[in-house]
């Protein structure tokens, strides 16, 4: 289980340093751009720990998916700033490692990862993130994002029938678009089911913030909320807050649900494994690729976490029904007449936004029936 | 060579001994690795390829030591008076704010009055920072370590509410961002290289203050402080004027290196900003022994540790916290090594003992 | 549950004081005696997260919290008896190896941290103090770790010990002149030592209750730098141990007061919530420092106080 210091033992530690000491010859065994040049060599930069509970291990999960596929090796980087330093790191991994398609997995990695991209035009660099790709950026660069909010939606559902209260806790980091479609989406959802529905958000103020997290979930808490949901890097100290106050909580990111066995409703998943692997393949393939990848439950990219044992049948059928619309495209969640909660009319009756529409990646209103603003 | 120590002795041993604690820190990291499993000499060999074995590492290197030379002034300059000052960190993002406040302010100038503005207002900005700090010292007596660590704070939290609300842009979506300063007004790389131009602001920043420290009456004067302040009290040296102006010129240091961090890398201010610049730039003044001179090699050396610490996770499977650990030790062994300083025969012999291979020969 | 309203805000203080006090208050006392010896250890944040790791690991592999507790304190005296053995030697910054100490800490807890962030250790228990009450809130903010407790029966009981034993006199006599500590017999170096060790035992154990009880997790995010913040707390403070446990219970509150105030509707201007106890304490300084005289309490041997 843990490797490294603790595993190893003295002899063996002894045993190598001798070995090291003894032939200089071992130096010059490290891996070389030689020896990986007639393998496909996959870079991975990550903004934090790659178990985080959260938004990198989510990543690193597709990653490792990668390291399975035969003549493919990778090379990981954590907790790279989003500064030059990751220009840096991109670059290292390609002109020494050899590495001739990079994954660069963090926001503020974009206008880094642009710029490298114009000075590599034979390497081939992805961006996890609500970026949009425009004529005239460098062609070997694309983003991929998953429309994560659908899957929020199917856990408000399930929220909606197992809450006594009706009041939803919603922890988030900074108020950007992405987190308020989770907001909205989770509380569409649980509103199908309830329509006195409420969310209250607490915005923390950066990514990752345990002890403030860990206040926001007592104060929900305190405020009658009995399930409580995230968008922070690391959701950990949010489910598990939430289970020692005896709440429900709903995941994010990735499956929490071994740190509240009791209260773990479901949880909204990326399904970075498969994205990866599609494009290790379809560059060994020699295909080409969008320059913008986005899906949701249908494409696979996104995905609910098994129901805990606290989801009602009810809950289950009802949540496997509306995943089943998602799957064949009959459903939307964008739909008009839709009000904002200062009462303003943000979608006219008769208009619906497709998850594709690009209008839902600019969001900055909180649908009616969440507490909270969208100023920081 | 009178760069050092004054003497030709004193210039050996202030190369020897930090060379020789360096080593030491070599052996122990080496140790460390060795205990978690991997090949010490392959480490070291990873560390000095991926720092300085190819133009490319050197680039690298060269990148990120930048802004530590110019928030190790910051520590360096105020140390000349005995005073401990940690406020680079919050002094690079006040600069880089009024870097970017200005240049929102000057739409239709031209390209160089912008560049001007620009570094003047980072520089004045990041100065009356640390200023400040300053400032409280000597009219307050409010200890200037203690403040200046407050004030990191609350630079980071100034920043976080100014380009989350009033300075915000709202075109930038996905993550609360200051407006651009626009992309005529960046300054670029340096030609030939793949470093931009605060490399050439560091170098001159580091040799304009140690000429000021070494060879003006001010330098002379502030050492006299850091000597005994009483005695410079009594010589009639202004002590709170000379604390005010040192302090104001390491915060504009720090200050110029955040202009440097907006106008040739982000663009905007925003949480990129907050990586530990200043933390570490505490540690290269410290290691330089508050030396502005030796900032430049010392920078220029943690640099290229943290240029070689992707490769110590890509091909050691190390964790990234290997180089943290690294300059931990490096930083405690080089302050241990203080007492020896005066200490060693060899350079207390009228002639130098023959120059070990650390020592170049003419500074032997 | 019944919602509360606002009511809540007060009772989400008090909760959020006491659950968030305890690292505050175990660093600031060890950092409160190594300070009144003389000396200075800004490395407490180092410490603080290498006890944070070394408690949940060794809770982890051991099956005990309490040992995690234990093996978190001593790995802060060992880093405490570096930190005074380096600055032991002449000429040596005590605040710049503090620095050191601190990068090194951090370091090597992330270092050594990496396999514990994913398993589940076993934390310590509470003591239910609010079982009289009906409301669940109630019982939740009164839910007290002993700690906790422990903390505050040491914050009077350190006070009183710095003034009434022999060693709490070797303390302070060392800490206020040394060299005439050193006339009246005392090994100055010594007096020392133990203070930085007893308090790096503190340190360490502030940081064990952070990654064992609340928030309860260990990540290398877990410090919110409550062991930089310590340093300025107990200058807050005036260097008495007990007003360091108010002061600790005030930085504690002040951390929960941004989510409180946002879940009854105060959405706005959170990063300067945020920035209140480090605003608070510079202002206090400025109103109470002096150039002509060194601050009431303090010791006088101590770098930031000349």
């Amino acid at each position: 289980m843990i490797p490294g210091h603790c595993g190893i033992s003295r002899r063996a530690v002894l045993k190598m340093m001798a070995a090291a000491g003894a032939s200089t010859a071992t130096v010059s065994q490290w891996p070389r751009r030689a020896s990986s040049a007639s393998r496909l060599v996959v870079g991975a930069a990550y903004v934090g720990p790659k178990d985080d509970y959260g938004w990198n291990q989510g990543h690193a999960q597709g990653v490792t998916a990668v390291k399975k596929i035969d003549g493919v090796k990778v090379v990981e980087e954590e907790n790279v700033p989003e500064t030059v330093q990751v220009q840096k790191t991109m670059e290292s991994m390609i002109s020494l490692d050899g590495a001739s398609l990079i994954f660069a997995t963090s926001f503020g990695y974009w206008e880094h990862m642009l710029k490298v991209a114009a000075k590599y035009p034979k390497v081939q660099f992805l961006h996890g993130g609500p970026t949009v790709w425009k004529e005239g950026m460098p062609t070997n660069a694309g983003s991929y994002n998953g429309f994560i909010d659908e899957a929020q939606y199917i856990a408000g559902i399930v929220a909606g029938y197992t809450s006594k209260t009706g009041k939803f806790g919603f922890v988030g980091a900074k108020p950007y678009p992405a987190s308020l479609r989770n907001i909205n989406s989770f509380t569409l959802g649980a509103r199908t089911v309830n329509p006195k529905a409420m969310t209250q958000v607490i915005f923390t103020g950066d990514w990752v913030l345990p002890v403030k997290e860990a206040e926001a979930v007592n104060s929900l808490a305190d405020q009658g909320i009995d399930v409580v949901t995230c968008h922070v890097d690391s959701p950990k100290v949010v489910i598990e807050t939430a289970e020692k106050r005896g709440i429900f909580s709903s995941g994010y990111h990735v499956n929490q649900s071994t740190l509240a066995p009791k209260g773990y409703l479901t949880g909204a998943e990326w399904n970075w494994e498969k994205v990866y692997t599609d494009y290790v393949n379809w560059l060994r393939d020699g295909k080409s690729w969008p320059h913008m990848r986005r899906g949701g439950l249908r494409a696979g990219i996104v995905r609910n976490a098994p129901y805990g044992p606290a989801v009602s049948e009810k809950a289950r059928k009802q949540a496997d029904d509306a995943k089943a619309k998602f799957t064949d495209g009959s459903f939307v969640i964008y739909k008009g007449p839709m009000k904002d909660n200062t009462g303003k009319t943000v979608i006219p009756a008769g208009k619906s936004y497709d998850a594709t529409d690009i209008w839902l990646e600019s969001m900055d209103w909180l649908v009616d029936g969440v507490r909270g603003s969208t100023r920081s | 060579m009178r760069l050092l120590g004054g003497s030709p002795r004193g210039a050996a041993e202030a190369l020897t001994i930090p060379a020789g604690a360096l080593a030491v820190s070599l052996i122990l990291f080496g140790i460390f690795v060795a205990l978690a499993g991997a090949n010490p000499l392959g480490v070291y060999e990873t560390i000095y390829s991926g720092a300085f074995g190819s133009w490319f590492s050197w680039q690298n290197t060269l990148q990120r030591a930048t802004p530590l030379m110019l928030t190790a002034l910051c520590t360096a300059l105020p140390a000349r008076l005995g005073l401990v000052v940690i406020g680079a960190e919050g002094a690079l993002i006040i600069g880089a704010l009024a870097t970017v406040a200005i240049a929102s302010v000057l739409p239709g100038a031209s390209h160089w009055t912008v560049i001007t503005a620009m570094m003047l207002a980072g520089m004045s900005a990041g100065g009356l920072w640390v200023g400040l700090a300053g400032g409280l010292r000597y009219y307050r007596g409010v200890n200037e370590t203690i403040s200046s660590l407050l004030l990191n704070y609350i630079a980071i939290a100034l920043m976080n509410h100014l380009v989350g609300g009033p300075m915000r842009d709202p075109l930038v979506l996905h993550r609360p961002s200051s407006w651009h300063v626009g992309e005529r007004n960046m300054i670029g790389l340096i030609p030939g290289m793949d470093v931009h131009w605060g490399l050439v602001f560091g170098v001159v920043g580091c040799i304009v203050t140690y000429v000021l420290m070494q060879h003006t009456v001010f330098g002379f004067a502030a050492r006299i402080v850091g000597g005994n302040v009483r005695a410079a009290r009594m010589a009639g040296v202004p002590v709170g004027r000379l604390t005010l102006v040192t302090c104001l010129i390491a915060g504009a240091a720090a200050g110029l290196a955040g202009t440097t961090e907006i106008a040739a890398v982000h663009g905007r201010a925003s949480t990129s900003l907050v990586v530990g610049y200043g933390y570490t730039g505490i540690l290269v003044a410290f290691l330089a022994r508050q030396n502005p001179l030796a900032v430049i090699p010392v920078a220029i050396l943690l640099g290229g540790i943290d240029a070689a610490g992707g490769l110590l996770q890509r091909w050691h499977d190390l964790p990234d916290a290997t180089v943290h650990v690294m300059r931990g030790i490096i930083f405690l062994v080089i302050l241990a090594s203080e007492p020896v300083y005066g200490r060693l025969r060899v350079f207390q012999q009228s002639v130098v003992a023959p120059s070990n291979g650390a020592v170049p020969r003419e500074a032997a | 549950m019944e919602a509360l309203g606002w009511w809540g805000v007060p009772l989400a203080v008090l909760g959020g004081a006491i659950r968030g006090s305890t690292p505050f208050l175990f660093v600031s006392l060890g950092e409160c005696l190594t300070e009144k010896s003389g000396r200075i250890n800004l490395g407490l944040e180092g410490t603080l997260v290498m006890g944070a790791m070394s408690g949940y690991g060794v809770s982890y592999l051991t099956g005990s919290p309490w040992l995690g507790v234990l093996v978190a304190g001593t790995c802060g005296m060992v880093l405490g008896a570096v930190h005074a053995s380096i600055c032991a030697r002449p000429r040596v910054n005590d605040i710049a190896v503090g620095i050191a100490l601190m990068l090194f800490g951090l370091g090597l807890a992330f270092y050594l941290g990496k396999p514990f962030i994913q398993p589940n250790a076993p934390r310590l228990p509470a003591i239910p103090f609010g079982w009289w009450s009906e409301s669940p809130q109630v019982r939740a903010a009164l839910e007290v770790n002993v700690l906790f407790l422990i903390g505050a029966v040491l914050a009077p009981g350190l006070l009183w010990a710095l003034y009434n034993t022999r060693w709490g006199l070797a303390i302070r006599a060392v800490g206020d002149n040394a060299d005439a500590a050193r006339t009246m017999g005392y090994a100055v170096d010594r007096v020392r030592l133990l203070g930085t060790v007893a308090g790096g035992f503190l340190a360490g154990i502030g940081g064990s209750f952070l990654s064992l009880y609340y928030p309860g997790s260990w990540n290398e995010a877990i410090s919110s730098g409550q062991g930089l913040m310590a340093v300025a707390l107990v200058i807050f403070a005036r260097w008495d141990p007990l007003l360091c446990l108010f002061a600790a219970l005030l930085f504690g509150g002040a951390g929960a007061l941004g989510p409180a105030l946002q879940s009854v509707g105060i959405t706005s201007g959170y990063y300067l919530f945020n920035a209140a106890p480090y605003v608070l304490t510079l202002l206090l300084m400025i109103a109470t420092s002096s150039t002509q005289r060194t601050l009431k309490g303090a010791p006088s041997e101590l770098s930031v106080t000349k």
